[in-house]
């Protein structure tokens, strides 16, 4: 905020250094508050989740866990079959995310460095499916699954998760990156087509792979809808749907115990946050630039 | 659509010149390409484009998976939009996305710009993954937790409001309130989306035309007001579009705050589809349902783009 003074007649160094350094502050002030109430909300989970059931309700909250406390845990392996919704998950999650970046890297390198008659028009069809919301295939997709015979199986939540027109759309434009004169190079060293992407490009994009591979996990590990609807008995179960379901068993009984389980779900998240944070916010920006 | 390859891979901004991407593509095989493209173009196929159309005539069915499916022409779209609970739930989701939306937007808008402004590397930093963070959790888990926060009688969010002398508000249990809730919460784990992308929108933006706008005498907020919203046109629209059609399709956290309720007041678009479909076994109304929320979600992504040829100013 200037005064009209201040702007017509230029402002002596100093007060001027004190000026946007009362700017400063205020911004970092606004931008603690901000981050205080976005993580504010988890470590009050977290020190909640670490205290005994009979004390969950317990105000003024705590947002550190002092004296950590491992009951609540322990209730919920008892309580639930934290162990199947863990395996289940993690086969889930883990099948999707190996079959996306597989066919990914198979169809983006094919867009990007095959020819082939159509190329262009089948590639805006690949662009045209992200358009489609879930809410719209999921009851075909539901009596597609019922027709096969794979009610109620956990390759129900995976063979249809796996071609990705996003992760083609990475991978297309990470082999386009790669220079052409690889390509070159080994044909004229007599490699075929097969071998040139195998011992090539392959292993050049890895790192564009594990960026489709680090999105298709963190989306799949929390997905809610699709299992809600394509898993019937308990043992198909994966967590998100397990942790409501124990939610509502317990209404508001012991909190902490439902909050062991929801922090548990989170640590894979967390390993992807603190690991492939980088690439994860590259992912999911991608193809959103000019 | 058509264009040929050669302009695509110049359009995809590809580091090596495309002549040379068409070069290589010489020595290359058709058969070598389909065997490739196989796994995802049979599989989007099957549970995509087979699924799409399967809904489009599944809309104009009545069928309930025990009996034969009965034509029944436009009767579906005509029940389901005089069905009182339909209108009232795409009400709901369009009050949701108006007020989500700009929250949302506004929201992420004004951190990034704060964080953008002079700051340590280290503080940057960590604000960005801060806002980052709630991301990456699921929307089940943080719905449970922020059902407890909100709890009327012992929720952290009361105890904080009745210190500063504001009585217990009724979250959960009325309609304003378990509206409000669901708002709050599924900005507070979206927001950082928009946040990212206005982060990017923002380092592109030269430092030269501040230092122009500076010399003109422009400060403080009247530069963000005739610099920085011109040039983040283009950031604005992508990021209004993407969170437009996201909130459109909210469903995780009103189905574990408030199971729609009470009443129908935090009912949604696809809540209702859900239901119709799989609680009530009304499979062609549920596809019907679909097929309007789609032509919805359409016809905004094609506004988008006519807007931006009259709005969004380009450098």
């Amino acid at each position: 905020m200037t005064t009209i003074s201040e702007r017509t007649q230029a402002p002596a160094p100093a007060a001027a250094r004190r000026k946007t350094n009362w700017n400063t502050v205020l911004r970092v002030v606004l931008l603690l508050i901000a981050a205080a109430l976005t993580l504010g909300p988890v470590l009050w989970t977290l020190s909640t989740s670490l205290r005994s059931p009979s004390e969950s309700f317990k105000l003024p909250p705590s947002f550190f866990p002092w004296n950590p406390d491992f009951t609540s845990y322990a209730q919920v392996f008892r309580q639930l079959d934290m162990v199947i919704l863990v395996l289940n998950s993690a086969l889930v999650t883990g099948l999707i995310a190996v079959g996306q970046m597989v066919s990914a890297a198979m169809a983006g390198y094919a867009f990007a460095n095959l020819k082939f008659r159509g190329r262009g028009a089948l590639f805006s069809i690949v662009l045209a499916t992200m358009m489609v919301p879930v809410q719209v295939t999921i009851v075909p997709v539901f009596m597609l699954i019922r027709g096969m015979g794979l009610s109620d199986t956990l390759l129900a939540l995976i063979l249809p998760a796996i071609p990705t027109a996003f992760g083609t759309f990475l991978m297309r434009q990470y082999f386009l990156g790669l220079p052409a004169d690889l390509a070159e190079a080994a044909a004229i060293d007599g490699a075929s087509p097969w071998r040139t992407f195998r011992s090539v490009y392959a292993p050049l994009a890895v790192p564009g792979m594990a960026i489709v591979g680090i999105l298709a996990f963190n989306f799949h590990w929390n997905e809610f809808f699709r299992p809600l609807i394509l898993t019937i008995s308990e043992k198909n179960f994966t967590l998100p749907l397990g942790l409501v379901s124990l939610q509502g068993n317990m209404g508001t009984g012991s909190i902490s115990v439902v909050l062991a389980g929801v922090v548990l779900s989170m640590i894979p998240a967390l390993v992807v946050f603190m690991f492939g944070q980088r690439a994860l916010q590259a992912g999911l920006t991608a193809g959103t630039g000019k | 659509m058509s264009t040929t390859t050669r302009h695509r891979a110049q359009a995809a901004g590809s580091v090596a010149p495309p002549a040379a991407h068409a070069k290589a593509g010489r020595h290359s095989q058709p058969w070598l390409a389909w065997l490739f493209l196989a796994p995802t173009i049979l599989g989007m196929g099957l549970f995509t484009l087979l699924p799409i159309v399967a809904s489009l005539v599944l809309a104009f069915f009545r069928w309930d998976i025990i009996s034969a499916p009965t034509f029944v022409g436009f009767d579906n779209f005509a029940e389901v939009v005089q069905d009182p609970t339909v209108r009232v739930s795409f009400l709901n989701t369009l009050v949701f996305v108006v007020v989500a939306v700009a929250l949302q937007l506004g929201l992420a808008l004004a951190l990034a710009i704060m964080v953008q402004e002079k700051l340590p590397a280290w503080l940057r930093t960590f604000f960005r993954s801060a806002f980052f963070f709630p991301l990456i959790l699921s929307a089940a888990s943080v719905s449970i937790f922020m059902r407890y926060l909100f709890n009327e009688q012992f929720g952290v969010v009361n105890w904080a409001l009745s210190l500063v002398g504001i009585p217990a508000v009724p979250w959960l249990t009325t309609p304003g309130g378990s509206a409000a809730v669901v708002i709050l919460v599924y900005v507070w784990q979206n927001f950082g989306f928009s946040f990212l992308l206005f982060v990017g929108g923002l380092a592109s933006i030269p430092v030269e035309t501040y230092e122009a706008a500076s010399l003109d005498g422009a400060t403080g907020w009247r530069k963000h007001v005739h610099v920085t919203l011109p040039l983040l046109s283009p950031t604005t629209l992508l990021a209004s579009v993407m969170a437009i059609i996201s909130a459109l399709q909210v469903f995780d956290q009103p189905y574990v705050l408030t199971r729609g309720g009470p009443g129908d007041s935090t009912r949604t678009a696809v809540m209702v589809i859900f239901e119709s479909a799989f609680q009530r076994l009304e499979f062609g109304q549920a596809s019907a349902i679909g097929v309007i929320l789609t032509l919805i979600i359409m016809a905004i992504t094609a506004a988008q783009f006519r807007l931006s040829k009259r709005f969004v100013f380009y450098q």
